[in-house]
C-alpha cells in the first residue's frame, strides 16, 4: 500500500470556445517520507496535477487516494506552498503563521508553541511583531514555510517556492526546507522547471511533456545524491551526469 | 573632519531643505488664500462685481457672527451634520454589504447586473419627490437622499474590488479548509480595504449633494435650506455663508476619513 496513489488521472478545461485536454492519464504512487519533483515545461499541467492533489477541485477522471481513502474536498492533511509567498500583507507575522490553525479552529496553546519553535527553527526569532514587507523575501519565504508547516500536513506540495527568489536565496533555501522535511519525515512533492533543483532535492524525478501533460519518463536520484543536502549534491560527480541525462530527454520533447 | 561628521552634517542640509520647502508650500498656500478674500471684498467694494448678487467676506462675517450669536447657524448645521454623516455611513455600509452579497452568489450577480447599470446610470436626485411623499417631509427622507446617491456606486466599485482581490491567498486559505465565510472575512474584505477607503473619500461628496438637494426640496431646516431661502429672498449673503460652512464641514469630514485610512491600513 503506497502513501499517495494516481490512478488514470485526466484533466479537461473547457471554455465557450475550446476544450483543452491538460493532463492525460496520469498514474503514479509515492511513498511515505518520499520527496519527488514534477519536472517539465511550462503548459504541462503540473501545477494542475498539483491542485487536484490537493483536493482544491475535481479531476475530470481517475483517482486520488492518499492513505487509501479518497481526496475529495480540501483536507487538512496537505500542506501547499505557492510560487510566492503570499503572506498577507495586512496581517503580522504571528498572525500569518497561525492563519492555518485559526481557519481551522485549533488554536491551542500547544499547537501555538509550535508553530513559535518553527519560525524560531527557521532563524526568524523575534519578528513575530512585524508585518510582511519589514522582511527580505527569503525570509517572507521561510515563513511561508512555517506557515505551511503548522498545521503539520503529511504531504507537503511545493509550487515553485524558490522561483522568485534570487540565486544565493534559492540554494540557501534549498537546504533549509530539505533539511525540514526530513527531520519531521514529511512527504513532498516538488514542482520546477529547474532540473538541478529537481536532481538536489528528490528522491525521484516525474518528467512530463506538454499538452497534454502526460508523464514522459521517471528518473531515479541515486542513493549517494539522496543523502547528500541539496547544495552538496549539487558538487557530486553522478549530479552532472543525472542532469545531462535529463536535459537530452527534455530536448527530445521539443 | 572625519567622514561622520561630514554625514551628518549632509543630512542635517537635508532636513532643513526639506522644511524650507514645506515653509514655502504653506506660504502660497496662504496668499492663495488672502488673494482671494481680499479680491473679493475689494471687487465688491469698489461695485467691479454686483455686491447685491456675490456680497463680500465682511458681510459674511458679519452676518456669521450674528448667526452664531442667536444660535440658529448652530441649529441649521446640526440637522444637516447629522443628516450627511448619517446619509454616508448608511449609503456606505448599505453599498458594502449588498457587494459582499454579489461576491457571495456569483448567479445573483449576473442576475442582478443589467438592474445595477440602470440604477447606477439613473440620477438619484430624481427620486427625491418620490422619497419625500413616501417617507414624508422630514430627516428620514434627507437621510435616505444622503444614502441612496452613494449605495449603488459604492456596491459596483466594492464588488469589483472583491473580484480582484489575488485568488492566490484564497488557494492559500482553501488548503487550510477555510469556508467561504472565512476566506471573505481573512482575504476578500482587508484586500479591499483601500478601495473602500477611496470610496468612503468620494461618498463624502456625494452624501452633501444628497442631503443638500434634500433640504431644497424639504425646505424646512438645514444649510441647504438657508440656500434656498437665501435664493428667494434675494439675500445671497446668506447663500454665500451657507456654502462656506458647507466646505469647510466637508473638508473636516474628508480629513477624518484620511484619519481612519492611516489607522486600517497601517502596514501597507
Amino acid at each position: 500500500m503506497s502513501f499517495l496513489k494516481l490512478e488514470h488521472i485526466h484533466h479537461t478545461y473547457f471554455t465557450k470556445t475550446s476544450a483543452t485536454t491538460a493532463l492525460s492519464d496520469i498514474s503514479l504512487e509515492v511513498e511515505e517520507g518520499e520527496f519527488i519533483s514534477f519536472l517539465g515545461p511550462s503548459g504541462c499541467g503540473k501545477t494542475t496535477l498539483l491542485s487536484i492533489i490537493a483536493g482544491l477541485f475535481p479531476a475530470t477522471e481517475g483517482t486520488i487516494l492518499l492513505e487509501n481513502r479518497s481526496v475529495n474536498k480540501s483536507e487538512k492533511k496537505i500542506g501547499y506552498m505557492l510560487q510566492q509567498d503570499y503572506l498577507f500583507p495586512w496581517k503580522t507575522i504571528e498572525e500569518n503563521i497561525l492563519l492555518g490553525l485559526k481557519v481551522s479552529g485549533i488554536e491551542e496553546a500547544a499547537k501555538k508553541k509550535y508553530a513559535f519553535t518553527l519560525l524560531e527553527k527557521m532563524g526568524l526569532k523575534g519578528y513575530d511583531k512585524q508585518y510582511p514587507k519589514q522582511l527580505s523575501g527569503g525570509m517572507r519565504q521561510r515563513v511561508a514555510l512555517v506557515r505551511t508547516l503548522v498545521t503539520e500536513p503529511k504531504l507537503l506540495m511545493l509550487d515553485e517556492p524558490f522561483s522568485a527568489l534570487d540565486y544565493q536565496t534559492k540554494l540557501r533555501l534549498e537546504d533549509l526546507v530539505s533539511e525540514t522535511l526530513k527531520t519531521f519525515g514529511k512527504t513532498a512533492i516538488l514542482v520546477t522547471h529547474d532540473i538541478g533543483e529537481a536532481i538536489a532535492m528528490s528522491d525521484r524525478i516525474f518528467l512530463f511533456s506538454a499538452r497534454p501533460g502526460q508523464i514522459h519518463k521517471t528518473f531515479n536520484v541515486p542513493k549517494e545524491l539522496r543523502d547528500l543536502s541539496p547544495f552538496q549534491s549539487r558538487n557530486h560527480e553522478n549530479y552532472t551526469q543525472l542532469f545531462q541525462e535529463i536535459w537530452k530527454e527534455l530536448e527530445s520533447l521539443e | 573632519m572625519n567622514k561622520r561628521q561630514t554625514v551628518e552634517l549632509l543630512h542635517k542640509d537635508y532636513i532643513k531643505q526639506l522644511t524650507n520647502q514645506k515653509r514655502w508650500v504653506r506660504f502660497y498656500q496662504l496668499i492663495i488664500f488672502l488673494v482671494f478674500f481680499s479680491g473679493w471684498e475689494i471687487a465688491s467694494k469698489k461695485q467691479w462685481i454686483d455686491p447685491l448678487i456675490f456680497s463680500a467676506p465682511s458681510k459674511v462675517w458679519v452676518l456669521f457672527i450674528k448667526k452664531v450669536q442667536d444660535g440658529s447657524l448652530m441649529v441649521d448645521l446640526g440637522y444637516t451634520l447629522s443628516e450627511t454623516v448619517l446619509g454616508f455611513i448608511l449609503g456606505t455600509l448599505l453599498g458594502t454589504i449588498l457587494a459582499a452579497i454579489l461576491w457571495w452568489s456569483p448567479f445573483l450577480s449576473k442576475v442582478l447586473d443589467p438592474y445595477l447599470v440602470i440604477l447606477n446610470a439613473m440620477p438619484k436626485v430624481a427620486l427625491g419627490p418620490i422619497l419625500i411623499v413616501a417617507l414624508g417631509p422630514s430627516m428620514t427622507s434627507i437621510i435616505a437622499m444622503g444614502a441612496i446617491i452613494s449605495i449603488i456606486i459604492t456596491t459596483i466599485v466594492v464588488y469589483t474590488a472583491f473580484k480582484e482581490v489575488d485568488p492566490n491567498y484564497l488557494k492559500v486559505l482553501q488548503t487550510f479548509g477555510a469556508t467561504r465565510s472565512q476566506c471573505f472575512k481573512e482575504a476578500i474584505l482587508p484586500a479591499s480595504f483601500p478601495t473602500i477607503i477611496s470610496t468612503l473619500k468620494v461618498n463624502v461628496g456625494l452624501s452633501w449633494v444628497g442631503v443638500i438637494v434634500g433640504e431644497f426640496l424639504v425646505s424646512s431646516k438645514g444649510l441647504g435650506y438657508m440656500i434656498i431661502y437665501g435664493f428667494q429672498v434675494f439675500n445671497f449673503t446668506l447663500v454665500l455663508l451657507s456654502l462656506l460652512v458647507i466646505a469647510v464641514f466637508a473638508t473636516i469630514m474628508y480629513q477624518l476619513v484620511e484619519l481612519l485610512e492611516r489607522k486600517l491600513i497601517k502596514s501597507n
